[in-house]
């Protein structure tokens, strides 16, 4: 574990009756879990869920107080599965992943459990990774719940809205037999807010005391005859009750006048966006106090027929705000005015961008001009009338550079594909898969390796057309946490299996670092409550991969570089894997600075490593930096107007990983690098030693200096 | 309306020079009341650091603040945007958005340049509510690093749209002024957006709200004060220091020599005695004060048949480029570099290596077979480059890198002894090289009929530079360049289209964008 505290957080997960939490949204819903008597936790990590995970992991204590079960779960799959915990047993549970990678990998537990239905309260929280920031495919999560008929709230973007929300998931699951899922957008997942908190509940039942009484029904499990009876109880019984349940407990909401020309249906994740809209619009106020009727859906999964159809009594067009695609919402609403007979006219993705997110200004523009065509009376002279064009801003779009993410500085994987790309100068390009993980960066400038990810652990997957071998041998990446997410049995077992040519390196980097440093298998941490310390070479040996090779410091691009080359060209049969583990440096350096830092002041003594480059060494090819991309590997321009091209410069931000010195040294680039380890608190006898080989060495260059011109102090 | 809510510092930056446009009103009081603010900054920057300290500042002086952020895999040293809005607490909740929205922010701080040009883009800075603040630093995208050439964006382009597009602008190196004061950059952020005036919280109240976060209050309050006074301050364009003219230090005899030198230098045309200034120093610096005597010989050459009405242009760039040829990189010259009393000053300095602190130097050198050989006077050199054993021995014994602790004696001596074989370098195999292919090139560029054709074959030898195999693929960037040559002859348009293929073989290392340059000249040749 990457040696974080989550001891502030854990303690407003102690806030009793009255009190108040302030704080960020995915910690507002691991309060409301403990409110609403959960039993048992999981999940998975992945933004923008991961600080629930987190927090989780930290508050054991808590947990155990309480009689709450926390599970970290090995993928999506096992989370979704632990819910059958709800299934015979009223407790209740909940789980967690991102969406929408999240749900594919759970989808078939999801299925069983809709179909098999629940006796307490399940609660899925999906983390909807969509637009600006996300790393993943653009989808809906929607369609699951859709398919697998099971519930979607989709809660307006406030605290208190998002943590009633965790309490009416949970009653709405149980009066309804049925799974919930409560999505939450990624903004929502970070937005800070306030609401007032009540006391943690015990569950009424907890998970230790249904081991003691087990229960089963064989009309829960889903094999014919009874899987076709569920189908028929989803219809028939589930959804009316989930649609009452709506209804009499007003999950939804309409605000605004009653009487209007239109009215707008929105999903209540784009509420606070849609006022927005309205307020620059001059038909809202800070307040939400709207003059256009807005129909809110907290649950966006059933569509409650005859709320809607109450909503659009008397009004002329109806526009609905429902982003992504396809658009699922509009088009059952279309069903629902089409079977009423309703000469409402709806408009939805006519006015609106099928595909992208719903930014500020699309959501200005698509709902100005629904009500300029639609309902023109209702707007301000000023929002009709075009402003004045204003002052012609240059455009910088040629100007400003893209900024993707990448590697951290010191990145331990850095050298690992400056390693790959050297081999690959040497035997030229090659097929190769990437997996899911912060070594996808490196499929970017400047390594650009890797052209393709199948999804979570199936790198080597990815490469199992290739499997029977060619001239080259097609190689693929997978990160630690992707081997155990997935990796082991999709990936591994399946090139053992079927006697793969190929090769694939194993990006070791101590725990799962790019969702936050939690611990799996392979972690080298010390956990209390989890197994760690499994090597991966162990795990691969024991599925009957022998060609296995281990390198403990990745750092050494030379031996890296030897490594590859070797599972490349070796005559060995069967899969070559290499396992190339160096601790994540982002986590190593929080974990690290400050011990270094009082370690100093204490008087130890320390070495500190950093790299510098010799300006008037360095020539201005850069091409060190096509072999790096390091953050604190930079240019910069001298003032010496013989010089046109900028120079490399490493900023105080390097730690001194020593990729620079590897690369320049195995890419025999140029001697421009040095490392610079300044010693603090030095022993006395190391001190003294070094003063007279100063004085030695300084001797040796006043000599020189006064037997020339010297220029020095002059750019 | 929290443009002008601090009247006071807005007239301060005013009276600084800084500026200050005066206040519009908003167009609908309704919406008057919330300010809306975003954060655009680089992963790592600590953007999340600053966003909570608004937050705290606006809870703590009477606001309801809200903030988001996208965090996840843009903070890997991607572009990353932080979203704050705020208004005074009533007795109900306001309704505040998620996300900044084109034409709807009041206060852009900008982590970085390019970030300020992002935002700029993204229409979150407008005329007409838009205080900017920005810190004028770069943090290069990978992008612009990897260009073999000169890729970096243009500052100056930003600042000039943000002078357009923003109602007022505050402007420094905040993450300087961050360093210079132990901290990082959130807090002098933090002291800019103070000293905007922006907000409607006195200085004290920022203050506050960095003691109530609790984590390295003691810097970060240093570079909160330095920023605002920087901020301040700030005058909006910082003039780069004029380059001094080049005084030489040392012994008596070789100082008359110098000036001798450099009196020649006085005498040439103005536009070339500038740059002929700073390639006698570096011609002098690699070698000897003959050698930038022989250096003056071939340029006062050029000079006097140079064309005054062209502003003796041909002059200005083989002074620049024949200095840069004379002054090749090799073995010596890194040596010598290396070992210098001002280097390791510099060094020391650099690295916080004061009193009561020792300075480990590590230098990678990786010299090949062939540097190793260049080294050699010129016949025997040659003799063993022509024998594949030799260089297959030599290749065996110089295949390692060598790591060399220049603050041990061992290394040093080493490097300090092949320092001084300035002597011994006229005579190497390397040396004759380079005067030949330094010869062929000059000839080659006089040799044209079209002017502006011979300035463009000189500053062709750009394209040269870096060692071992850089220097290899610098060399044929440059032959194949100059194959165009023939090509272009007797073209109105030539010297542009060697400019053209000089500019493309600058754009990518393998040479994808010259391969195209040389087909279309192909093509109409």
């Amino acid at each position: 574990m990457a040696e974080r505290s989550f001891k502030e957080e854990i303690a407003k997960l102690r806030l009793g009756e009255g009190e108040t939490f302030t704080g960020e949204g995915i910690l507002a819903i691991t309060k409301a879990l403990l409110e609403n008597g959960v039993g048992y936790v999981g999940g998975y990590q992945g933004a923008p869920i991961s600080h629930l995970m987190d927090v989780l992991a930290d508050a054991e204590e808590l947990l155990g107080e309480l009689g709450v079960r926390y599970e970290a779960n090995a993928n999506e799959a096992a989370a979704a599965a632990m819910l059958a915990a709800s299934v015979h047993y009223p407790i209740r549970g909940a789980v967690t992943f991102k969406g929408s990678v999240g749900v594919n990998v759970a989808s078939d537990a999801l299925a069983n459990l809709a179909s098999s239905g629940v006796t307490g309260g399940a609660l899925v929280i999906v983390g909807e990774d969509y637009g600006e920031g996300s790393s993943i495919m653009q989808e809906r999560t929607h369609a699951f719940a859709m398919k697998s008929q099971f519930w979607l709230l989709d809660p307006r973007p406030n605290l208190p809205c998002i943590v009633k929300a965790v309490g009416d998931g949970f009653e709405l699951s149980e009066a309804t037999n049925t799974p919930v899922m409560l999505m939450v957008r990624i903004r929502s997942c970070h937005v800070t807010g306030t609401f007032a908190t009540k006391d943690n509940r015990r569950p009424t039942l907890s998970v230790r005391d249904a081991l003691s009484a087990p229960r089963s029904d064989f009309a829960r499990v889903v094999l014919p005859p009874m899987s076709f009876a569920h189908e028929q109880d989803k219809i028939r019984t589930r959804w009316p009750a989930a649609e009452r349940f709506i209804r009499e407990r007003g999950l939804n909401e309409v605000f605004g006048p009653k009487e209007a020309p239109v009215g707008i249906v929105v999903q209540g994740g784009h509420y606070n966006g849609l006022i927005r809209a309205l307020q620059r619009l001059g038909l809202a106020d800070i307040f939400g106090e709207t003059q256009v009727p807005i129909y809110v859906l907290n649950v966006t999964y059933p569509l409650v027929a005859s709320e809607f159809l109450e909503f659009c009594e008397g009004k002329g067009e109806v526009l609905v705000v429902e982003e992504g695609q396809p658009e699922f919402i509009e088009q059952m609403l279309s069903t629902h005015l089409y079977r009423a007979g309703s000469p409402v006219r709806l408009r939805g993705k006519d006015v609106f961008p099928m595909a992208g997110e719903y930014t500020g200004q699309v959501m200005l523009d698509a709902v100005g001009r629904f009500l300029r065509e639609a309902a023109p009376k209702l707007l301000p002279a000023v929002a009709l009338a075009p402003n004045a064009p204003g002052p012609v801003i240059p455009d910088l779009s040629k100007t400003v550079p893209i900024r993707p993410p990448g590697f951290c500085t010191g990145c331990p994987e850095r050298p690992i594909f400056a390693a790959m790309k050297l081999v690959e100068k040497e035997l030229g390009k090659h097929q190769i898969s990437a997996d899911i993980g912060c070594h996808l960066f490196a499929s970017l400038p400047p390594f650009e390796i890797g052209g393709a990810t199948m999804g979570y652990g199936l790198g080597p997957a990815a490469n199992a057309a290739f499997d029977g071998g060619g001239e080259r041998r097609p190689v693929s990446i997978i990160g630690d946490g992707g081997f155990w997410h997935n990796g082991l049995s999709s990936s591994f077992t399946n090139m053992a299996f079927n006697k793969s040519d190929g090769v694939a390196i194993v990006v070791d980097n101590y725990y799962s670092a790019a969702t936050g440093g939690q611990d799996i298998m392979s972690s080298r941490a010390e956990n209390p409550t989890k197994a760690t310390k499994h090597p991966i070479a162990k795990a691969l040996n024991g599925v009957g991969i022998t060609w296995v090779r281990q390198v403990d410091r990745t750092y050494d691009v030379r031996r890296m570089r030897d490594v590859i080359r070797e599972a490349l060209t070796t005559d060995a049969k069967g899969p070559k894997v290499i396992v190339a583990s160096s601790e994540c440096m982002l986590n190593r350096q929080r974990r690290e600075k400050p011990l270094r830092t009082q370690a100093i002041r204490e008087g130890r003594r320390v070495e500190a490593p950093r790299f510098g480059v010799d300006e008037a060494v360095c020539t201005g090819d850069h091409a060190c930096i096509r072999l790096s991309g390091c953050p604190s590997l930079s240019l910069k321009k001298l003032d010496d107007p013989l010089r046109d091209d900028p120079v490399a410069s490493i900023d105080p931000s390097c730690v001194g990983c020593g990729n620079c010195g590897e690369v320049a040294d195995a890419a025999v680039l140029c001697p421009s690098f040095y490392r610079a380890d300044v010693v603090h608190n030095p022993a006395p006898w190391e001190a003294r030693w070094a003063g007279w080989r100063a004085r030695v060495i300084g001797w040796l260059q006043a000599r020189r200096r006064a037997r020339r011109l010297n220029f020095e102090g002059v750019a | 309306m929290a443009a002008g809510a601090a009247p006071g510092a807005a007239a301060e930056l005013r009276g600084r020079g800084v500026t200050v446009q005066e206040p519009v009103t908003a167009a609908d009081p309704r919406l008057g009341g919330i300010i809306k603010l975003a954060v655009l900054a680089v992963g790592g920057q600590g953007g999340g650091v600053l966003t909570g300290w608004i937050e705290d500042l606006a809870r703590a002086n009477g606001y309801a603040a809200q903030a988001t952020s996208v965090a996840g895999v843009a903070q890997r040293t991607g572009a990353t945007v932080y979203y704050v809005e705020m208004c005074p607490v009533t007795d109900r909740a306001p309704v505040f958005s998620l996300m900044p929205a084109a034409g709807d922010v009041d206060v852009l701080i900008a982590a970085e340049m390019m970030e300020a040009g992002r935002a700029i883009l993204r229409g979150f800075v407008t005329p007409d509510r838009t205080t900017l603040v920005a810190s004028t630093h770069r943090a290069l995208a990978v992008s612009e690093k990897m260009v073999p050439g000169d890729g970096i964006a243009s500052s100056d382009e930003v600042r000039a749209a943000a002078e357009v597009a923003a109602r007022r602008i505050v402007m420094a190196d905040f993450e300087a002024i961050a360093g210079a004061n132990g901290s990082v950059i959130s807090a002098s952020l933090f002291g800019g957006l103070a000293a905007s005036g922006a907000l409607p919280f006195p200085r004290e109240a920022f203050e506050a709200a960095i003691r109530a976060g609790g984590k390295g209050i003691e810097g970060s309050l240093r570079a909160f004060g330095a920023a605002y006074e920087a901020a301040l301050a700030a005058p909006l364009a910082v003039e780069a220091p004029a380059v001094q003219p080049a005084i030489g230090a040392g012994p008596t005899h070789l100082r008359g020599e110098w000036e001798r030198l450099l009196a020649r230098v006085r005498r040439m045309p103005e536009p070339v005695a500038e740059m002929a200034g700073a390639g006698l120093r570096k011609v002098v610096d690699f070698q000897d004060l003959r050698y930038g005597a022989e250096y003056l010989d071939r340029l006062e050459a050029i000079v006097a048949r140079d064309d005054a009405g062209r502003g003796h242009l041909l002059s200005r760039e083989v002074a620049k480029h024949l200095a840069n040829a004379m002054a090749y990189d090799d073995v010596i010259r890194v040596a010598d570099l290396k070992t210098r009393d001002s280097r390791f000053r510099r060094i020391a300095g650099e690295m916080g290596a004061q009193e009561g602190r020792l300075l480990h130097l590590t230098e990678f050198m990786h010299p090949r077979a062939e540097e190793i050989v260049g080294l050699f006077p010129a016949p025997l050199g040659a003799r063993l480059e022509g024998s594949a054993r030799a260089m297959r021995l030599l290749g065996r014994v110089f295949a390692r890198g060598r790591r060399l602790r220049t603050d041990r004696l061992p290394s040093f001596l080493l490097l300090h002894a092949l320092g001084g074989l300035k002597d011994w370098r006229r005579r190497t195999l390397r040396h004759g090289r380079e005067v030949a292919h330094r010869e062929a090139w000059l000839a080659l560029a006089l040799g044209q009929q079209d002017y502006d054709l011979a300035v463009e074959v000189i500053r062709c030898r750009r394209l040269i530079k870096g060692y071992s195999d850089t220097h290899a693929r610098g060399l044929s960037k440059f032959d194949r360049v100059l194959e165009a040559l023939p090509l272009l002859k007797g073209r109105p348009d030539a010297a542009e289209w060697l400019r053209r293929l000089r500019e493309a073989a600058l754009k990518d290392e393998a040479g994808k964008a010259l391969d195209d340059a040389l087909r279309t000249v192909r093509s109409f040749a």
